[in-house]
């Protein structure tokens, strides 16, 4: 089997550590070989959270810059500035909700132009599906659930070796009790997204 | 029950590299683990506490590195098998039990877990503890994988056994904080009950029975190597004429690079997996069988000073090539493109980089620096001791900890850091030949675990300056763990004692010793004040539990704050205090009523008192 590498970005408390477990817990449900690794130093104090998944037949849980398959983004301007992990073969998914860092709310430096930010990223790689995964989650029942969305996009777009079945049962087997339902809501708001935008 | 008891060999679960090497103590029979927690290392003792709560495993947060592993020393010596856990840095503090365990070795098997953190994600250093194997002659054993990351642990406690020596278990950030599919194994039944019978020959290391068991640690490092040698963890994959010896994360590096380059019926992988004492003999065919070695590994050139030396003594004359010839760095961590960049130059094979996009034109993005939360109680001390110190001619040794982020602007309060507890010893040193006024901050688990000594050494010699402890009642950085100040009974675990922070600075004799409310602004502004005015050594205990740690515990909290129409727009609020609730909106102050906690800390100081709490409608 062919390697895939996928990288997750997000700002801490956005959920994406829960994302990779549930894709990990999905790859073993189908018996597809994945390592990852993850680096969240200081998450809980505001800071960027990366994972890199591997999938198929390779032994490195880290990506290099410039070799990333699939880059899969929480927060717009943490998609751009992980844009040196991406080649102009690579898929860039997106949620376009603004988390804007302290020193933008407070008026200390400018967060980048959404459409500049999104034409750079179209310009730098294969394709861009960007929308805003957080009235999505509203629109689930959850604001938490942006992870679930975005997820359903990713899974849409076929750019990982995963169906969305094995995905929901991992969500089903993965997730706290009492937000499964909303959870699986969000994947498909974010699976039908992607195939609106793709 | 906990995941990692699960008793179904064969199982497959997808775990964190620290829950695999908890699994791997599970599996073989760990009696007792200890540690002070420190990332990357801490998500193995956060299992090992859940566990230890329904399985007869002894489980305890010890107060420092050094009372974890003479702890662990004497349960080994008991005869039950042991572990002890924490990050590099906690070799250093735990050294001089280390060193010379090493001559009085061990009884049961005790393993010592070192994780080192190459590029320092969170550390102050990325020294490479493959060394203290060298230093002391104790055996050293590193995963390549997670799978690894369990299998190894009952290997090393095996090893452990037969030599009747500690083992070094040593991981990088890498192995710790990735996950993959790990396959279970059996589970050992752990002997739980120990014994030590008196043999003061051999276990009182006095001069005349050092010597003798300097020896016996000579002896035991043969019959290592000799273990080294038929290791199933150091192995040769391939025949090429190219030699590659590689080890931990870097074995898979190179494992994929041969792949991707197309080299792979031209190289001979040697990974070695016990990495001392070396396996020499095997090292040295390896060497005869190769036109040209090349070594790869992070951190610093371990395995290359050995290997030229093997080659030496054999009259070789091969290129051996590795970080003295720059192929590799002894800086940061290696990634998959570095290191098949460095072999294809090296073996001269054609290869040609993934294209990173040029990014020249991209904005500037604003910087995500990590912040201390919302409301956390660090912020309100910072600002109560910078009022309180304005105007003075101030140095501020740090500490290690949340706090430490104290040293960002616009709070700026921390100026010299180096590791845990030095806080207390350097503002000595600073009082002595500095006019300035010295102000140093330390946690209270840091304080417990070795700021103690600075403090009872300032008041010895006499020294001058302000200890202000940090007392959020909880180890906050590393995930929230105990510490002894904290009340256990409160979160409904009992058996534990609790040890006050007030007590011991009375007792160390402090004489001028106040406790603050943080969040009470004015009030602690002028009690610092007075604590600063103070000749000699004053403390001021800032009491106020850490907000992230109380919301986790579904503590009550405040009512959140909202700028009302009073404000002004001086932002006083976020120039000097810079909460992260704060934002900014049509060029008005507000605060996220989300992230806000109610600390009440920005409505004390502003000028306009347009800060309000939110009443109920
Ligand atoms: S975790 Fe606690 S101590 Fe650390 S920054 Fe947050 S509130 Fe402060
Ligand atoms: S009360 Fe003020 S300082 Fe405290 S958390 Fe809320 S906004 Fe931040």
């Amino acid at each position: 089997m062919n390697t895939t590498r996928l990288i997750i970005v997000a700002v801490g408390g956005q959920g994406n550590l829960l994302a990779s477990r549930v894709i990990g817990e999905a790859a073993l449900l189908s018996d597809i070989d994945v390592r990852m690794s993850e680096i969240h130093g200081m998450a809980q104090r505001g800071g960027v959270v990366e994972s890199s998944i591997v999938f198929g037949d390779a032994q490195s849980t880290v990506i290099s810059n410039g070799e990333a398959d699939v880059l899969l983004g929480f927060e717009p301007s943490e998609t751009l500035r992980a844009l040196n992990k991406c080649n102009l073969n690579t898929v860039v998914i997106t949620n376009l909700a603004k988390l804007p860092s302290f020193t933008v709310t407070t008026g200390k430096s400018v967060y980048p132009d959404l459409d500049v930010l999104q034409e750079l990223i179209r310009k730098k790689t294969a394709k861009l599906i960007a929308f805003d995964a957080a009235s999505m989650a509203v629109k689930a029942g959850n604001i938490l659930s942006v992870n679930m969305v975005l997820l359903g996009a990713l899974i849409q777009t076929h750019t990982i070796p995963l169906s969305a079945k094995n995905v929901k049962e991992a969500i089903i087997k993965r997730t706290r009790k009492v937000f499964v339902d909303s959870n699986l809501k969000a994947f498909d708001l974010g699976f039908s997204a992607a195939q609106e935008l793709g | 029950m906990h995941k990692l008891l699960a008793e179904h060999p064969g199982l497959k679960m997808l775990l964190l590299g620290n829950e695999a090497i908890a699994r791997g103590a599970v599996e073989a029979g760990v009696a007792v683990a200890t540690t002070y927690p420190g990332t990357p290392s801490s998500e193995i003792s956060t299992n090992f506490f859940q566990i230890s709560r329904e399985s007869n495993l002894y489980f305890e947060y010890s107060t420092n590195e050094k009372v974890a592993l003479e702890v662990a020393a004497a349960t080994a010596n008991s005869g039950v098998r042991s572990m002890c856990v924490m990050k590099h840095v906690g070799m250093n503090v735990a050294a001089d039990v280390f060193m010379t365990l090493a001559y009085i070795g061990v009884k049961g098997g005790l393993v010592i877990v070192t994780a080192d953190d190459p590029y320092m994600f969170s550390s102050q250093n990325e020294q490479d503890n493959r060394y203290y194997g060298k230093f002391s002659g104790l055996p050293v054993v590193e995963p390549s994988s997670v799978q690894e990351a369990k299998d190894m642990v009952a290997y090393a406690f095996e090893i452990s056994e037969k030599l009747q020596q500690p083992v070094i278990f040593r991981t990088t950030t890498r192995i710790n904080h990735s996950t993959a599919p790990v396959v279970f194994g059996e589970i050992k039944s752990a002997e739980t009950s120990g014994d030590i019978s008196k043999d003061p020959f051999n276990q009182v290391p006095v001069p005349a029975v050092a010597r003798i068991l300097h020896a016996k640690l000579l002896s035991k490092l043969e019959t290592a190597e000799n273990m080294s040698e038929n290791s199933e963890y150091n192995f040769i994959m391939g025949n090429g004429a190219w030699g590659i010896i590689c080890n931990g994360v870097s074995y898979n590096y190179v494992s994929d690079a041969a792949k991707d380059l197309n080299i792979e019926h031209l190289v001979k992988i040697f990974r070695i997996g016990f990495s001392h004492p070396m396996p020499g003999v095997m090292i040295k065919g390896f060497l005869k069988e190769s036109e040209k070695v090349l070594i790869v590994e992070e951190g610093e050139p371990f395995m290359e000073e050995t290997v030229k030396m093997l080659a030496q003594e054999e009259k070789l004359t091969l290129p051996i090539l590795g970080k003295s010839q720059k192929y590799f760095s002894r800086l940061y961590e290696f990634d998959p493109a570095l290191v098949r960049q460095s072999m294809a130059t090296c073996f001269d094979v054609a290869y040609t980089p993934a294209k990173v996009p040029d990014l020249s034109d991209i904005p500037e993005i604003p910087e995500r620096p990590p912040n201390l939360c919302a409301g956390c109680s660090h912020r309100a001390t910072f600002y109560a001791v910078k009022k309180a110190s304005e105007g003075m001619d101030t140095i501020c040794p740090t500490d290690i900890g949340c706090y430490t982020l104290g040293f960002l602007p616009p709070l700026a309060m921390g100026d010299f850091l180096i590791c845990m507890g030095a806080s207390a010893g350097v503002s000595c040193g600073f009082s002595i030949k500095t006019n300035k006024k010295v102000i140093s901050f330390i946690g209270d688990s840091t304080f417990f675990h070795s700021g103690i000594p600075g403090l009872i050494n300032a008041v010895y010699n006499n020294h001058d300056f302000t200890m202000v402890i940090l007392d959020n009642g909880t180890t906050a950085m590393t995930g929230h763990q105990p510490n002894p100040g904290v009340d256990m009974k409160k979160l409904n675990i009992d058996g534990y004692g609790m040890v006050s922070i007030e007590k011991i600075v009375r007792a160390v004799g402090v004489s001028h010793i106040t406790v603050i409310r943080p969040y009470r602004v004015k009030k602690s502004i002028d009690a610092v004040k007075e604590a600063l005015n103070f000749k000699g050594v004053s403390v001021v205990i800032s009491k106020e539990i850490c907000t992230l740690y109380a919301r986790g515990l579904k503590k009550a909290r405040g009512k959140p704050f909202f700028v009302s129409d009073k404000c002004k727009g001086h932002k006083d609020c976020i120039n000097e205090l810079a909460c992260p609730a704060f934002f900014i909106e049509d060029n008005m102050v507000q605060i996220d009523p989300v992230m806000c906690s109610g600390c009440s800390v920005c409505a004390q100081i502003c000028p306009e008192h347009a800060i309000l709490p939110i009443r109920d409608t």
